[in-house]
């Protein structure tokens, strides 16, 4: 049995790690984060999960302390964003490497500086290489959704990775809206017991963590750590379609919106797919054929599938909410346009850098977007490849 | 708490191996086995980045027989709480045998107690873990070739403080760790040294008893950092507590206690002498250089004394 609710994103996922009921949760507060620490906090003061909730003193701490807990055999959580993530930098990697099924929500935030608090997604893609996977939200009901299917995702046993729960500052984190919860019951059955296969506290067996990996493993460690990401994929489907089965909602890789038949499409991903589905719903009824691809999982990347769906259209604008200052376009662009290098399409690839910072991307400046792919389909020109969206001169 | 027997001790289980590649001669993994002489339970033990890590766990070998983690330099403390949390969290749930008892300790570098792991052993402290938090403090950053610390002594010569033409070496006097942390309100601070095995077993004893943090600060010799052939460790240890440099004192629930008086304060002369480190101090002209670490020496030894009601 399943509840409709009213929740903020933040709401929602303080629930979902309730639900959860992991044995450890160490984190620090921190905007557009805090809440979920709060809310987390009184569920532990009123003894609603079974969780040690650890207070640390930083996010440099609350990653550590999880690795340690993880390490240990427990299901250990924590949640941050942006300079949080910045200060566990070290850890995140050590946490990926070290094949620790940590889950993290991150409530995605701009990186400093100058210091703002409000949403882009310079934190997450900063962390796109550290080995952890990455699933991004359109809503608080996906960013729920996602926190649910990271256990299972990042505790199996083809997998053993760390996952990042994405969920945009304020404009998720802070809105309400209308979700359903699973109820308790499902949840927990839904990821069941977790039981680590080797742990610290397992003392009749001990083990050693985090040994000294040098020329003669280390790299063939790093590679078993890419294979467990090509898993990775399979076990994302997997737990996908089981979560299908039970609420009826989600999707897999991404999402693709009106896309079949269209002509020019936007990528993208987190919230600014719900304001590029209002924009191709007014140009569909001015009759020009737009379309959508929001892309739920970021890492792994799911090349082969991304190019599959791009490539038999004319143009497409990928949104990236981060640069990269390589002067040759955000993160999310530089994977895209790779992946179609393969299936060798004419689809022509441009880049929009948005959102930066907080700054509101509206219907608007979406069709906007659409209208400059209509030029570059009509003209057969792209005058620049990559541009920022919404900037004052 | 039963007395430490020589005899007793020597048919314990080692629970580090031999085999380990620490310089023959170093500190630390003599203070690993002294302490952990002082448990008969299993232990996680948790290491931060430094001489003991590197050179105990080369994978795919380990010279530890308990559980081990090593995450990173400054985290050990972090660490250990997020494994003890689990501890507490999967026995509470009875996922974990009710009548197991499992402890857990911390080894730190001076570099990753003092310094860079400062912040997460006070976390760490403040927040009441139960665990053992030790130093192995040989006053500077050996690992990665002897540069100073914050434990490092006033005047030592070190890769980043060398004794030059102008400067003669570190130009602070080293921090006082131990009273920081007892500042914490934690039932257990000590300081102590190898050389005295019995007293630093005992007091690792009583770390491993107390519900709650504990911390040790253990002088650990360092025949390379320090400069000195191997085998005068021992004489050089003793002239460090004799000469009160590194007092052996602990605080129980907040009561001072200083655990080896000297009958006569030795100078600091003979600490600092047979130590490379400090040679140009031996040099004509640096005799003020001395005197002002002697009358820093004596000014801590008789704040001591106050604090543990010996005056
Ligand atoms: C974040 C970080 N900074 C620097 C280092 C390099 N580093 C490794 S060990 C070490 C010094 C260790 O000194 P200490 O803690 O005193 O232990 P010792 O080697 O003396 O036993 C340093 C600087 C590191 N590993 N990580
Ligand atoms: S350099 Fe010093 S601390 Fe490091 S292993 Fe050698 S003796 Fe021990
Ligand atoms: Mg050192």
């Amino acid at each position: 049995m399943s509840n409709q609710v009213a929740l903020t994103g933040n709401e929602a996922m303080a629930q979902a790690m309730k639900q959860i009921n992991p044995d450890v949760v160490a984190a620090y507060p921190i905007t557009p984060q805090t809440e979920v620490v709060q809310m987390f906090s009184q569920f532990v003061a009123d003894g609603a999960v079974d969780t040690e909730f650890v207070t640390v003193e930083s996010e440099h701490s609350a990653m550590s302390a999880t690795v340690g807990a993880a390490a240990g055999g427990a299901r250990a959580m924590t949640a941050t964003a942006a300079n949080g993530l910045a200060l566990m930098w070290e850890i995140v990697y050590i946490a990926a490497s070290t094949r620790l099924p940590i889950v993290m929500p991150v409530v995605n935030r701009a990186l400093s500086g100058p210091i703002n608090i409000h949403c882009d997604h310079s934190d997450a893609m900063g962390a796109r290489d550290s080995g952890w996977i990455q699933l991004y939200a359109e809503n608080a009901q996906e960013a729920y959704d996602n926190a649910i299917q990271a256990v299972r995702i990042g505790e199996h046993e083809d997998v053993r990775l760390p996952v990042m729960v994405n969920m945009d500052g304020f404009i998720i984190s802070h809105a309400v809206e209308n979700l359903e919860l699973l109820a308790d019951e499902d949840v927990k059955e839904f990821i069941g017991e977790y039981t680590a296969e080797h742990t610290l506290l397992d003392t009749e067996n001990p083990i050693a963590v985090g040994p000294l990996d040098l020329q003669d493993y280390y790299f063939e460690h790093k590679v078993q750590q890419a294979e467990a990401m090509e898993n990775a994929q399979k076990v994302v489907v997997e737990v996908a379609k089981e979560y299908k089965n039970l609420t009826g909602r989600g999707f897999e890789y991404f999402e693709e919106y009106k896309l079949e038949d269209a002509e020019i499409a936007i990528l993208a991903l987190a919230s600014t797919a719900g304001t590029a589905k209002a924009a191709v719903d007014k140009l569909r009824e001015e009759g020009v054929k737009a379309g959508l691809l929001k892309l739920r999982m970021f890492r792994p990347f799911p090349a082969k599938e991304v190019a599959k769906a791009l490539s038999g259209l004319k143009a497409v604008a990928v949104m990236d909410r981060a640069d990269t200052f390589s002067t040759i376009g955000g993160p999310v662009f530089a994977d895209v346009r790779s992946a179609l290098y393969d299936v060798k399409s004419d689809v022509e690839v441009v880049n929009y850098i948005y959102g930066l910072g907080g700054r509101d991307t509206t219907v608007e400046d979406l069709e906007f977007v659409y209208n400059d792919l209509q030029g570059i389909v009509n003209s057969g020109e792209v005058n620049k490849r990559v541009k920022y969206l919404g900037v004052r001169e | 708490m039963s007395k430490v027997n020589l005899k007793e001790l020597s048919l314990q289980d080692e629970r580090l191996t031999g085999g380990h590649r620490l310089c023959s001669g170093c500190g630390a993994s003599i203070i690993v086995r002294q302490i952990l002489h002082a448990t008969d339970d299993p232990v996680v033990v948790g290491c931060a980045t430094g001489c003991l890590e590197v050179s105990t766990t080369i994978y795919p070998y380990t010279a530890w027989k308990d559980s081990f983690i090593h995450n990173a330099f400054e985290n050990a403390a972090a660490t250990i709480s997020g494994t003890e949390a689990a501890y507490r969290s999967l026995k509470r749930q009875g996922k974990i045998d009710e009548d197991k008892e499992v402890k857990f300790i911390a080894f730190g570098g001076d570099g990753g107690t003092y310094d860079i792991g400062f912040q997460s052993l006070s976390g760490a402290m403040e927040r009441g873990h139960n665990m053992v938090y030790v130093c192995y403090d040989n006053g500077a950053y050996m690992n990665t070739g002897i540069q100073r610390s914050s434990a490092t002594p006033r005047n030592a010569s070190t890769t980043t403080s060398p004794a030059g033409e102008v400067i003669p070496g570190k130009t602070q006097f080293r921090k006082e760790l131990t009273d920081i942390i007892a500042a914490h309100n934690i039932p257990y601070v000590a300081q102590a040294s190898p050389h005295n095995f019995k007293d630093l077993i005992r007091k690792a004893r009583k770390a491993f008893e107390v519900d709650g943090p504990a911390f040790l600060n253990v002088l650990s010799q360092c025949p390379r950092g320090w400069r000195y052939p191997e085998d005068q460790a021992m004489d050089i240890m003793r002239a460090g507590t004799d000469s009160c440099f590194w007092p052996l004192f602990e605080v129980e629930d907040g009561e001072w206690k200083l655990n080896h008086i000297p009958k006569e304060k030795a100078p600091v002369t003979d600490w600092l002498e047979p130590q490379g480190r400090f040679k140009h101090l031996f040099k004509e002209g640096n005799e003020d250089l001395i005197e002002e670490i002697q009358e820093q020496i004596d000014k801590r030894w008789e704040e001591l004394l106050h604090k543990c009601g010996e005056k």
